[in-house]
Order: C-alpha cells, then sequence, then structure tokens
C-alpha cells in the first residue's frame, strides 16, 4: 500500500482494514494479524500499527480477547453502519467537489438520473 | 537507552558535531536526517564508539560507549569494509568470529532475501550488491541498537522494499534502530522518530505521526522547511 505521508499513516492503513471490513476481505469474527505482522504486511511503524489496533478497538470494530489476539467484531450492525458511515464520506466529499464546480445537489440529483438512464 | 549528552566532535577546525543532546529509546525507529556534511555520520560514529569525543558523552544504558557497548551496538557504515578476497558466506563466518550476537541462520535467510548466495565472491559483486551484503550481516546481529548510515544507497527499488520490511520485522520493544538516508520517502512510514541536525547542531526532532497531525507535512516536506536556505542559517 502507498501513503500519504502527509497524512498519519494510522489514519491510512485504519481506512484501508475499513474498506476490508465493508467488502468482506475481513469476515466478522474472524482472528486480525498481530501488530507485528501488521507492520510487516503494510511496512509500517510497529508503534503505528499498535496504534491502528487502539483505533479500531474505541471504534467498535475490533475487539482485543485475552492471549489469543485481536478479532474482529461479530456485530454485523457495527459493519452495516460503518459502510453507511463510509458511503455518507465519499457522497459528502462528491458534493463538495460539485459545489467547487458551482453545482447545487439538486444539479447533482439530476446529473445522477441522466448518468443511471445513459447506463440503461 | 542511548544517550547523547552534550555531545562535540572536531575535525581540525571543523566542528562536526555540536553540543547534541539526544536521547533515543528502545521501540523506536530513528531517522537522522540532514544535508551532507551536516554530521550524521559522525554522531553515529561516536555512538558506535569509533570515535572518542572533543566534549561530552555518549552513554548506552548509563555507561559510556566502547569496547563493551559493541557488543551490542551494531554500526554499519557507508563504506565497503570487506576483504577482495573473501566470499558473502565468508563475511558472515568473519562476523561470527567477531560479535557474539550474530545469528548464522538469520544470515542465510537475509543473504536469501536479499538475492545473494554464500559462494559469491566480494571482489566480483556489484556496489548494490555489496550494499545489499552489508545490511544482510548488519542485520544478522541480534543487536539491541542498529546505526545503519545510508541504509537504502545504491540499492534497487525491490530490494529497498525488502530493507524496509527487514528494518520494521527486527526491531522489538528492546531494540533500538536509527539509520540516515537521502531516500527520505523509504523512511516515512518506517520511522517514527525524526532528528533534523544542521551544521552539527540537533534543529529539531519530532514523533513522525504528531508532525503529520499537528502540521500536515510529511518528513520530507519538514526537511524542505529545516534546511531550505532562503530561511537562512
Amino acid at each position: 500500500m502507498r501513503f500519504d505521508p502527509m497524512i498519519p499513516i494510522w489514519a491510512q492503513v485504519v481506512e484501508q482494514l475499513q474498506l476490508d471490513m465493508v467488502t468482506g476481505r475481513l469476515q466478522p469474527g474472524s482472528k486480525m494479524p498481530s501488530g507485528r505482522d501488521l507492520a510487516v504486511r503494510f511496512t509500517i511503524n510497529p508503534n503505528t500499527a499498535a496504534r491502528v489496533y487502539q483505533e479500531m478497538e474505541s471504534l467498535g470494530l475490533c475487539e482485543p480477547r485475552r492471549g489469543l489476539g485481536t478479532f474482529v467484531t461479530e456485530d454485523a450492525g457495527r459493519i452495516e453502519a460503518l459502510r453507511r458511515q463510509m458511503a455518507e464520506d465519499a457522497l459528502n466529499r462528491f458534493l463538495v467537489s460539485l459545489a467547487g464546480l458551482g453545482m447545487t445537489p439538486a444539479d447533482a440529483v439530476a446529473m445522477l438520473r441522466e448518468h443511471e438512464q445513459d447506463a440503461q | 537507552m542511548l544517550e547523547s549528552k552534550d555531545i562535540t566532535m572536531r575535525f581540525g577546525k571543523t566542528v562536526a558535531v555540536d553540543h547534541i543532546s539526544l536521547r533515543l529509546e528502545p521501540g523506536h525507529i530513528y531517522a537522522l536526517l540532514g544535508p551532507n556534511g551536516s554530521g550524521k555520520t559522525t554522531w553515529m560514529k561516536l555512538a558506535a564508539g569509533l570515535l572518542k569525543p572533543a566534549s561530552g558523552e555518549m552513554l548506552w544504558n548509563g555507561q559510556p560507549v566502547g569496547i563493551e557497548s559493541r557488543k551490542e551496538i551494531a554500526y554499519m557504515s557507508t563504506e565497503p569494509y570487506f576483504y577482495n578476497w573473501m566470499t558473502a558466506g565468508g563475511v558472515g563466518k568473519y562476523y561470527a568470529d567477531f560479535f557474539g550476537d550474530y545469528d548464522a541462520e538469520r544470515f542465510a535467510d537475509l543473504l536469501d532475501r536479499m538475492e545473494l548466495t554464500p559462494e559469491l565472491k566480494v571482489k566480483e559483486m556489484s556496489s548494490g550488491m555489496l550494499a545489499k551484503l552489508k545490511i544482510a550481516v548488519t542485520m544478522a546481529r541480534r543487536a539491541k541498537v542498529w546505526l545503519l548510515d545510508e541504509p537504502f544507497n545504491g540499492i534497487d527499488l525491490l530490494a529497498r522494499d525488502e530493507i524496509a520490511r527487514l528494518i520494521v520485522e527486527s526491531v522489538d520493544k528492546d531494540a533500538i534502530l536509527a539509520m540516515s538516508s537521502h531516500l527520505v520517502e523509504e523512511m516515512e512510514a518506517v520511522a517514527d522518530k525524526a532528528v533534523f541536525i544542521k551544521k552539527g547542531v540537533l534543529a529539531e526532532s519530532w514523533d513522525l505521526e504528531e508532525l503529520r497531525q499537528e502540521t500536515g507535512l510529511s518528513m520530507a516536506d519538514r526537511y524542505r522547511e529545516v534546511y531550505s536556505r532562503q530561511k537562512g542559517v
């Protein structure tokens, strides 16, 4: 994975792992790699990897189990909420770029309809 | 902990290292930054116990560095230091004789990862191959501190990635690794601390994730700000 060096690396790895959860590459209840394995897999500092897990835990996306490691939450509702939130973020970015071009949300809706019709 | 206490080093009239105070803590990977001649290499040689400071001290776990600390502190210099008649495997044996923390099995694995073989002769190796051999034999030590001067220099892209992985997997919570490199991008995600040295003086030190979060700057951006000539001396 290539990182943007101007943005905290931990945040970029968290985003990647969230994407993996939403797309099912990381299944609910499955075991996550150890902090060290995560560091090697992403070629990131081990302290950054530890921060990634802290963050995932505080978001309720991962849970540590004593002596067993860290696991993806089994709460399917939590992952569904994450999908929703990521979609909202994408939508906001989309609206911000359109606003930068002088277009309103109503223009955006009209364009989406048009786009959909073209595709059919 | 490796501690540089107000350390100064002169070569004739030149002050190479000028009252640098710095603590390197276990569990961290440090990037030492600075243009050519800023004093990084001299500081590393002081930390390795290879130079005697003009004033100040370099302490490893509270004791001045020297013959004893060299058993635990592995230093890789920029210049190649192998004899021409040696083979890659022979370089390993040479290290085995000198260093109690040398791990032959790990060396074999690292040679393989660097795409080298034990039979290769030093005199037949390219500069890039020699650079990779230096890394392999240095990291084959189960050291407490690694000091790597320009570990990415002259090495191809894929091998550089392999070296970055190797660094990440080698530094556990008890070990310290400090590296200097002009290839700043190679160190962005691997290091967690950055130390900027300017004309022999410690200019700034940063936790890199804090740097990104607080200033929105990468290590390379900060480098440009610290050393840019327009900003004065």
